[in-house]
């Protein structure tokens, strides 16, 4: 007895009628991932697109212990499919926080390494994968495994950031970050536009979280007016977790609401409301998932969805490459609410990693008509100027385009050939990208 | 500080109250037939929490080990404050149309294991005048429909004794709180197709300890399925019978 369920990512879209194979504990996961083919593991369905999308998915959301956590050493091991949000409840009341956190909490461990993800202290911290001591993972063979940098040093960085494509994550150990309180020092600056917000990271770069909200409607003089916000873990306050859910948006609202009138009010209101220089605390939990707040924003969007696009220009020529982008988005008129700008300090050895030195944009274009002319468009522009597009967010990109701007992926092809992955592990994105 | 007998620990809605428990800091038995899966969730409590964490591997159906079961349990955490019964299976309903022993095997789980350890728990619980009993029935009991009456008549039996044990055991300053969830989302019930009826474990554990810690009598989870059985209770026979239930 088989039922399809239907499945998206957070931007629903595309949908797909989905095989759900869920075991509930690490020994039936694996029972199951031995005698499956053609098929990709999927945690919170956090990406926008359709990385975790396939006719047939390995839930791994109820495989969410922890195993072992030495609070002194702040070294933590648990089952991929715990989410951030569970791993925070825990470790920061004892002094310890995520090395490198998303900018949601309702992410797994494994898709966290899976993805790469890159959070506000890219900069001085580098990825996820970076703080990943050691994982244990599944293979197309079945053989079980425990990888590092040093131990199938291949495998290791074709998996962080490897898109489930390589096998099921099934534990990880990674290292934490200490902290000796829970509330951030923050700082925000104010800037007129792309050129000066880039200036602004620039002698920002110090800062230990660096991100700014970024106009994405503004034209011309004000085009990239943004909001730089600056962040310092506090030396003083209490260790403690406060995780609100303030609203809930329980299914679609008509995707009429967010239209241009209203986002440019919107963009407005929030530029005028930020006040320049100004030093305040606040928690960590709203000062990194601010929008953990709103449960199912992604539902505001309407039925259709959307599609969230992000990328990264090198560094050379990244200031006039972004204006010539932001000109083109503005000219769309499609930007969206909150569009975010951040500087990446180095790109790392992981073969199918997103960040490079640079800058990256990451913005939400509601599903009309022409949004898939629009992005057609930015990928043709993000190709021409060496960057590339974050796999995570992605739900159209061209194989060309991925096969132009992500040069390993032979190299991540051939790590596949030889763990036995081609074949037993595809999700619908790896199909769209032309890989085995 | 609180001592807790949790059987059928490895069950999810089991197990996410034994989280709420954990971060509280109490004090956990877990009786579970998985060795492995069971030392599993053992270590991830003490992790989140808990101030001990002990478990004991039985196949409860082995009726005649309950009480060297409650023995050890009483051993360990030196006296209960609260039990909560929570395994169970979700049975096949053609399976069990097929076969009488089937049937009883269903019966014998969901049932008369429940109804053994409620008696022995029953009286040591009145003998020293306190603590709470929480058992984890079902809407499916309310009223019997053809997709899962073997498993709904098992839940009815849970609900009508706990009923009757509640008003006999008032007097002793022993609670017994009667868990009826509606549509939950756990491994077992992957394979549905899930719409807004459907509740997350943690947010049915967070209400089950609600419940536990406020003495309620008996409680459908999330609440609004009290309504729904009402509905379906009071459907006349000759509707009922023509519906797909």
């Amino acid at each position: 007895m088989t039922h399809l369920i239907k499945i998206s990512g957070w931007g629903n879209y595309p949908q797909q009628d989905a095989q759900l194979l869920a075991p509930s504990s690490s020994e039936s996961l694996e029972e199951i991932a031995r005698q499956e083919n053609s098929f990709i593991a999927r945690g919170m369905g956090r990406s926008y697109g359709d990385s975790a999308n396939a006719p047939k998915v390995l839930q791994t959301i109820y495989i969410d212990r922890f195993i072992k956590f030495d609070e002194v050493t702040g070294k933590l091991t648990a089952e991929a499919g715990i989410t951030l949000r569970e791993i925070l409840r825990v470790i920061v009341p004892k002094g310890w926080f995520l090395p490198v956190t998303p900018g949601t909490s309702y992410v797994t461990l494994g898709g966290a390494i899976a993805s790469d993800v890159h959070g506000k202290n890219h900069h001085i911290a580098g990825t996820f994968g970076k703080h990943v001591i050691s994982l244990t993972i599944l293979l197309g063979t079945g053989e079980v495994i425990t990888i590092s940098p040093h131990d199938h040093a291949d495998l290791f960085h074709a998996t962080c950031g490897g898109m489930g494509l390589t096998g099921v994550i099934i534990s990880a150990t990674i290292q934490l970050f200490p902290i000796r309180s829970s509330f951030i020092n923050q700082k925000t600056i104010k800037v007129d536009c792309i050129e000066t917000a880039c200036e602004a990271f620039n002698n920002n770069s110090n800062a230990s979280y660096s991100v700014a909200w970024i106009d994405c409607l503004s034209k011309r003089k004000s085009l990239g007016r943004s909001v730089l916000v600056l962040g310092e873990h506090a030396e003083q306050g209490e260790l403690e977790i406060d995780f609100k859910q303030r609203v809930f948006i329980p299914f679609a609202t008509p995707s009429a609401l967010l239209n241009s009138l209203t986002m440019k009010a919107f963009n407005n209101a929030y530029w005028h409301k930020s006040k320049h220089n100004k030093n305040q605390t606040i928690s960590m939990m709203s000062y990194f998932y601010p929008l953990d707040a709103v449960g199912g924003w992604n539902n505001l969007y309407g039925k259709q969805g959307f599609l969230q696009f992000q990328c990264v220009l090198p560094k050379i020529d990244g200031i006039a490459n972004m204006r010539k982008l932001l000109t083109e988005i503005s000219k769309s008129g499609e930007g969206s609410l909150l569009a975010v700008l951040k500087q990446f300090g180095a790109s790392n050895d992981n073969l199918l990693s997103f960040p490079t030195e640079g800058y990256t944009l990451a913005l939400d274009f509601k599903l009309i008509s022409s949004t898939l002319q629009t992005l057609g468009r930015l990928e043709e522009m993000v190709i021409d100027m060496g960057g590339r597009i974050y796999l995570t967010k992605d739900a159209v990109m061209k194989e060309k385009t991925f096969k132009t701007t992500y040069p390993n992926w032979e190299k991540f092809e051939a790590v596949r050939e030889k763990y036995g992955a081609i074949g037993k592990f595809s999700s619908s994105q790896s199909k769209r990208l032309g890989l085995a | 500080m609180k001592r807790v007998l949790i059987i059928g620990a490895t069950s999810a809605i089991a197990e996410h109250c034994a989280r709420i428990w954990a971060a509280k800091g109490d004090a956990l038995y877990l009786v579970a037939r998985n060795d492995q899966r069971v030392q599993t969730i053992a270590a991830d409590l003490k992790i989140r929490g808990a101030s001990d964490v002990k478990t004991y591997c039985i196949d409860l159906n082995d009726i005649e080990k309950h009480d060297e079961l409650l023995d050890k349990a009483d051993d360990a955490l030196s006296s209960v404050d609260i039990v909560l019964i929570a395994h169970g299976t979700l049975s096949n309903q053609k399976e069990s149309e097929l076969s009488v022993m089937k049937t009883f095997a269903e019966i014998q789980t969901n049932a008369m294991s429940t109804i053994s350890l409620l008696t022995l728990i029953a009286n040591r619980f009145e003998a020293k005048k306190n603590g709470t009993i929480c058992v984890i029935s079902s809407v499916a009991g309310d009223r019997g429909r053809a997709s899962n009456y073997v498993y709904g008549s098992s839940k009815a039996m849970v609900s009508t004794f706990t009923s009757g044990l509640r008003q006999r055991l008032y007097k002793s300053n022993v609670a017994v709180v009667t868990i009826k969830p509606g549509f939950v989302d756990t491994p077992m019930t992957s394979d549905f197709k899930k719409g807004f009826l459907w509740a997350k474990p943690n947010d049915v554990a967070a209400k089950i300890l609600k419940a536990i810690d406020s003495k309620s009598a008996e409680v459908y989870v999330p609440a609004f399925w009290w309504l729904i059985m009402r509905a379906i209770a009071m459907l006349p026979s000759k509707i009922f019978n023509k519906m797909k239930l």
